[in-house]
């Protein structure tokens, strides 16, 4: 049974992008009309530390806040989350709610037989991918992993398109621009910096939707039941 | 942006005066999707702010940041930063002095380095604003929203209004300005949110246009006059009265000092005016079980009001808008039908909980409970407040 609203815990290490990539989920999901909400949460700002960002999603207002102690959705985005316990929960799966949904950016098989099958008695269904080789392989470099990562949970939730994603990104990417540009200054330096951001949006568009595919595809493969009420 | 000349009309960025009541009442507004931070510097871009004086800490360091911006782009008249939150304290105060809308914001320790500037600041009447973004007190380190820095400012003399959410804080920090600088209020306010909770969270929002602004400050309507090149700050700042040694220094040191608080006092028809009432009620009106919080506390309390809705059993939430004053009035309402008052609170000690019950003390029957309780950076879930109300319940039933 689908839920009126779920919280997205997403365990990164510092410099994946994972706040980044909450932040974008969230306003592609307040885009195609839900409420939204992300936030980070950190300790010493440095590469490869822990990094844990949020996204919580609801067709009702959403007053939690904080850390995600009891999700619906875990996204791991690097493998020393779990093998060397980079996260805020141990294990990486602490506090999953029942038919929930776990996706793992990894080149190997983490989950042992005991997580298994403790995950199995909540009906979580989990995916195991490399995400980053993804990144690589469509956008030509391993930073796109979170937009892979991005475009795996809305194709894994299918209630959000991608042509909320997009804004999402956009959003992101061309907020400054827009704010402080305007048309005078599209000089050719300007220009210039532009397409290559047009470009770098493109990319990530691209890695994000192909990930959606793929999680969409899967989703019916092994009949994953709806996690997030749609938009009425 | 360049720096105009005031007009009657346009302050110094070209940006159309209004009424506070029309800023936040009545411009029409439009949804943004926003952090506490970013939207700080939407509302203080709103303000005609003359000027900043900032400090980084996390996690209010951005917001500091962002009012910076403000300055480049024009709508701040000056902004540095201070050598430590000691100094930015004290050099808010001698801005405000000088008769200037002065911002600042810190956090935690930085709240705590630059404590004795906060009775300083009452004690001379500046109607100066704190952003206020709540972290933990080392030690141990930590970087997490954590609210126990409020309750050593709870007897400064400062005004203390305590923020929600992002909209809250857009909101509240505008208000902030209009309530300290009234003539008969004329004390600091330190406008309160969670760090992260709120400074960190995204989250929509609705802001009216950028091209109105608050009219400006007019320090000749203040208590004590402004200083210039030919008036010392506060004639007791000159001239102490301690150096007379007699009975005049201390029953005037005392007088001043409750007469700064009658100030804050005298806030209350103004803060229930611009904040809507300095307490919010939700749920169901005649709850046995009543939560009373402030900040992130009166969000994870709503959500658990939506829970217990969901199993059949009565709540309500009983969100305190202002801390100092103390809303005695309205919280002894809103808990007349309570049996079980729970304050969830982000903090060791409970300094909520203190509150509510020595304002309840011999008014109300109900039960104070100040559970759950977190402190460091934990969250709150749901399902721990719960836990509390529901083992509370049955056992008092």
């Amino acid at each position: 049974m689908s839920k009126d609203s779920i919280k997205i815990r997403m365990p990164a290490l510092g410099g994946q992008g994972a706040v980044t990539a909450a932040h974008i989920a969230a306003t592609a999901a307040d885009t195609e009309g839900y409420y939204a909400v992300s936030n980070p949460f950190f300790g010493a700002e440095k590469r490869m530390a822990p990094s844990e960002s949020y996204t919580r999603i609801g067709t009702v207002p959403i007053y939690d806040r904080g850390e995600v102690i009891y999700p619906d959705i875990i996204m791991v985005y690097h493998p020393q989350v779990i093998t060397m316990g980079k996260s805020y929960t141990m294990p990486f799966y602490s506090g999953i709610k029942e038919n929930g949904l776990v996706l793992i950016n990894s080149d190997h098989e983490l989950v042992t037989d005991s997580d298994r099958k403790f995950l199995e008695s909540k009906n979580v269904k989990v995916l195991t991918r490399d995400f980053t080789k993804f990144a690589v392989e469509i956008a030509g470099t391993e930073l796109a992993t979170n937009m892979a990562m991005l475009g795996a949970l809305f194709g894994a939730l299918g209630t959000i398109g991608k042509s909320a994603i997009e804004e999402g990104i956009k959003d992101r990417f061309l907020k400054k621009y827009v704010a402080s540009g305007g048309t005078a200054s599209l000089d050719s330096v300007i220009e210039k910096k532009f397409k290559k951001k047009l470009d770098l949006i493109q990319s990530n568009l691209d890695t994000a939707s192909a990930a959606y595919d793929l999680t969409a595809a899967w989703a019916k493969e092994v009949g994953l039941a709806p996690i997030l009420d749609p938009i009425a | 942006m360049s720096i105009k000349n005031m007009t009657k009309e346009k302050n110094w960025s070209g940006q159309t005066m209004v009424s506070t009541d029309y800023l936040l009442f009545e411009a029409p507004r439009e949804k943004h999707f926003m952090t506490g931070s970013e939207v700080l510097k939407e509302a203080m871009k709103r303000c005609t702010v003359d000027a900043s004086v900032s400090y980084p800490i996390t996690p209010q360091s951005e917001a500091a940041h962002l009012i910076g911006e403000l300055w480049a782009e024009g709508y701040v008249g000056t902004y540095f930063r201070g050598e430590n939150e000691f100094g930015v304290m004290s050099e808010v105060a001698g801005c405000a002095m000088a008769g200037a809308r002065t911002v600042t914001t810190t956090s935690g320790p930085g709240t705590l380095r630059a404590m004795e500037n906060f009775p300083m600041w009452s004690g001379t009447r500046i109607p100066c604003q704190l952003v206020l973004m709540a972290r933990g007190i080392n030690s141990p380190l930590t970087i997490q929203p954590d609210n126990l820095e409020v309750s050593f400012l709870l007897e400064t003399g400062c005004m203390i209004w305590y923020a929600e959410n992002v909209q809250e804080l857009f909101d509240m920090s505008i208000a902030a300005f209009t309530v300290a600088e009234m003539p008969d209020v004329h004390v600091p306010i330190i406008t309160a949110v969670d760090g992260f909770f709120v400074s960190h969270t995204r989250e929509s929002v609705m802001l009216p246009a950028d091209d109105i602004a608050l009219f400006p400050y007019n320090p000749y309507k203040a208590p004590l006059p402004p200083i210039d090149s030919e008036m010392p700050p506060g004639r007791f700042l000159r001239d102490p009265f301690v150096m007379k040694s007699n009975y005049i220094s201390y029953a005037t040191h005392a007088s001043w000092q409750w007469e700064v608080r009658s100030a804050v006092d005298r806030s209350r028809p103004y803060a229930k005016h611009f904040l809507n009432g300095l307490a919010h009620v939700t749920g169901d009106q005649d709850a046995e079980i009543v939560f009373v919080a402030c900040g992130t506390a009166s969000h994870q309390a709503k959500e658990a009001n939506r829970e217990l809705t969901k199993m059949g059993i009565k709540s309500k939430v009983v969100k305190l808008r202002t801390i100092r004053p103390f809303p005695h009035a309205e919280l002894l309402e809103a808990t007349k039908s309570a049996k079980y008052i729970f304050v969830p609170e982000f903090n060791i000690v409970g300094w909520l909980e203190k509150e509510v019950t020595q304002s309840l003390y011999g008014k109300s029957e109900a039960k104070v409970i100040g559970r759950p309780r977190v402190a460091g950076g934990m969250s709150m879930p749901v399902e721990a407040i719960l836990k509390e109300v529901l083992e509370n319940v049955e056992k008092g039933a």
